[in-house]
């Protein structure tokens, strides 16, 4: 679950803040809609979710932890063992294969190394099993992630979030460098997925045409008042 | 931190093409300066254990390390012969328990000739007090019948092709203008020396008389025109040698060694002096040295520019990477990790460098090293590296190690300001 308190946030050099955001809770295993326009600080906001920016006053944890209060590599860790990740695009390491893309948050984070092998005997059985279940043909495990088309290189990001069962899922408009009926199959199989999980999934992006499929919908601009600051004595 | 360096080297195998000139690069600095620090102290070692046994070289005043240069090295050229005379009256001194004259000056076909007694074969030394050895043959019998005999070094016999009853003749000086061989009286080998890594193995030896008989019907080095005397009307003349080029003494005991050098350099009849071979070598070395101490800071200078190199490909790389370095960031990584994971390619970019470097010397002077052998005298010995080496590689390497830390530091500062989205 993620809960948000106050929080203000300018980039360094700023001179006004680019989020100022009062409230904001988010329960667990809730599928949520984050839609905004491009520039709106979405991709700010999920960054401060994920622990790699901190807010420059407020508050901002996940699963019960102020990030704030975490040293640097204190959040490195809990980021390692409670987020998956999803980017746009050029989500893989060019230099290894599909497989070991896929368990990347294994090395970093001991506690999905574990999930994921208490779920499929070793973390390699887990990834085998999720790219599977993400559509990936066997034959393309193996491949370098550099001679994936877009739609399978999305389908190996979204099994790299899911793998370990993180607790949140946060994906910054993954559907956006694919065609309509990619991006339904891709929102098919992560929301499934996350709901097969129980993993909390919080989805940002410009188009509003999938919100329909999610419990709850935010748009950005509702709760974001950057303004704020400007008329504080 | 395992499995960071393998992404590490995974990364780096990506880049393969690139990172390769890289390796090559510092495996080149590294070959020069490895293949350099040990041609330095094998010359040096070569070079002290080019004589041994002997406690004085004598010869005309002159600079003691150009006396050295040309009684041991058979390099340049004696400003002023000796008397004979004169020889025979150190040879009396009290503490002299030995001398051998050396007469040098001619040539054959680029090695030098030297004019000795026999007594040369028995007295001189090299190493650790190791004597001459024939490898074939005998010593040449310095008398009227063994007149035209010579005995010559390995090198000369191998580079040559020379076998016992080889006929060789001599040339004046080494020179090679026409007229300047002594081809009316050749000689014959008798001896072949073992191989002993010093210039007696580059050297042609003959008897005094026989340098007398050769030059009998030369003057002011050009032979006398209208005079012929043939090889066995030489022998009827006196071949007693009037003048050598310098003499090496042994002493009865090695603390006379300064006495007799002073009562050299005080001898009347003649302007002489002696040196004792060990402070000459070392005297000869510092001249060396500077140059030496040059050539290894320009290695070192080929060194960290191929060092510089590999941060400059890295950083170059980097701005290309910060997307990866955002997914790593993703999925745990700190800006830590980042720091270690760009260090530690140029971590084992220098050691793959170095390592091949170590490599390329080992093969340079297993194949290179018995033509160096026999073109520059120089033994290259392929044994583990010296301490020195040592030194120079650990050198190589901590700055590759040090060096890593800029592309690192640049990474780590990319990392914390991308956050997770690059702004590429």
């Amino acid at each position: 679950m993620i809960e948000i308190h106050d929080l203000r946030f300018a980039w360094p050099g700023a001179q006004s803040d680019c989020l100022a955001i009062d409230e904001l809770t988010i329960a667990s295993g809730e599928r949520v809609f984050l839609h905004g326009p491009s520039g709106g600080g979405k991709s700010t906001l999920l960054g401060l979710l994920a622990g790699v920016l901190v807010p420059r006053q407020g508050r901002v944890s996940l699963q019960g932890r102020d990030w704030s209060s975490l040293s640097g590599a204190h959040r490195d860790a809990h980021r390692a063992d409670h987020v998956g990740y999803i980017f746009q695009q050029f989500n893989l390491l060019p230099y290894l294969d599909a497989t070991d893309n896929v368990l990347l948050p294994c090395r970093f984070s001991g506690k999905r190394r574990a999930r994921a092998a208490s779920e499929g005997g070793s973390p390699r059985a887990a990834a085998r099993s999720l790219l599977e279940r993400v559509g990936l043909e066997p034959d393309l495990r193996a491949r370098p992630a550099s001679m994936l088309s877009v739609g399978q290189q999305q389908r190996v990001a979204a099994a790299r979030a899911l793998i370990g069962h993180p607790e949140v899922v946060i994906a910054d408009e993954p559907t956006s460098a694919l065609d309509a009926p990619l991006r339904d199959a891709f929102m098919d199989l992560l929301l499934g997925q996350c709901a097969a999980a129980g993993s909390t999934l919080v989805f940002v992006s410009h188009d509003e045409r999938l919100a329909a499929r999610f419990d709850r919908v935010v748009p950005l601009a509702a709760i974001n008042r950057p303004a704020a600051r400007e008329v504080q004595p | 931190m395992k499995g960071l360096l393998g992404l590490a080297a995974r990364s780096g195998w990506n880049r393969r093409q690139t990172l390769s000139l890289v390796v090559a690069s510092i495996a080149l600095a590294t070959l020069l300066l490895l293949s350099f620090d040990r041609v330095r102290t094998d010359v040096r070692e070569s070079f002290s254990q080019s004589v041994s046994g002997t406690d004085l070289v004598m010869g005309a005043r002159t600079g003691s390390v150009q006396l050295m240069l040309y009684a041991v090295f058979h390099i340049g050229g004696a400003t002023n012969n000796i008397r004979m005379t004169s020889v025979q009256a150190i040879s009396a001194h009290r503490s002299v328990e030995w001398i051998v004259p050396l007469s040098l000056g001619d040539s054959h076909r680029g090695f030098a000739v030297l004019g000795t007694t026999p007594e040369y074969f028995t007295r001189f030394k090299y190493g650790e007090h190791q004597p001459l050895a024939l490898a074939a043959g005998r010593a040449f019998t310095g008398d009227i019948d063994g007149l035209y005999e010579a005995v010559i070094g390995a090198e000369a016999a191998q580079a040559l092709g020379y076998g016992l009853g080889q006929r060789i003749t001599l040339r004046h000086g080494s020179g090679s203008g026409p007229g300047s061989e002594h081809a009316d009286k050749p000689f014959t080998v008798v001896g072949i020396l073992a191989r002993t890594g010093t210039p007696v193995d580059r050297t042609v030896h003959v008897s005094l008389p026989a340098m007398e008989a050769i030059h009998i019907d030369w003057a002011g080095g050009a032979p006398l025109p209208g005079v012929r005397i043939g090889p066995e009307e030489a022998r009827k003349f006196d071949l007693a040698p009037k003048q050598v080029t310098a003499a090496l003494i042994g002493l009865k005991s090695r603390a006379a060694a300064f006495a007799v050098q002073r009562y050299i350099a005080d001898y009347p009849g003649e302007a002489l002096m002696a040196v004792l071979p060990g402070v000459a070598l070392d005297e000869l070395w510092n001249v060396v040295g500077i140059g030496e101490k040059m050539l290894l800071g320009l290695s070192g200078i080929v060194a960290l520019v191929s060092l510089a190199g590999l941060v400059a490909v890295v950083l170059a790389g980097l701005n290309e990477r910060r997307r990866e370095l955002a997914v790593l960031r993703a999925v745990g990584a700190g800006p830590r990790h980042v720091l270690l994971l760009l260090a530690g390619e140029g971590v084992l970019i220098t050691l793959l460098g170095a390592g091949f470097g170590v490599l390329a010397t080992t093969a340079l002077i297993g194949l290179a090293g018995p033509a160096i052998q026999s073109h520059f005298g120089i033994a290259l010995n392929l044994s583990a590296p010296a301490m020195s080496q040592w030194l120079l590689l650990a050198g190589v390497i901590a700055t590759g190690v040090l060096a890593s830390l800029v592309p690192g530091w640049r990474a780590y500062r990319l990392s914390l300001a991308d956050g997770l989205s690059p702004r590429t």
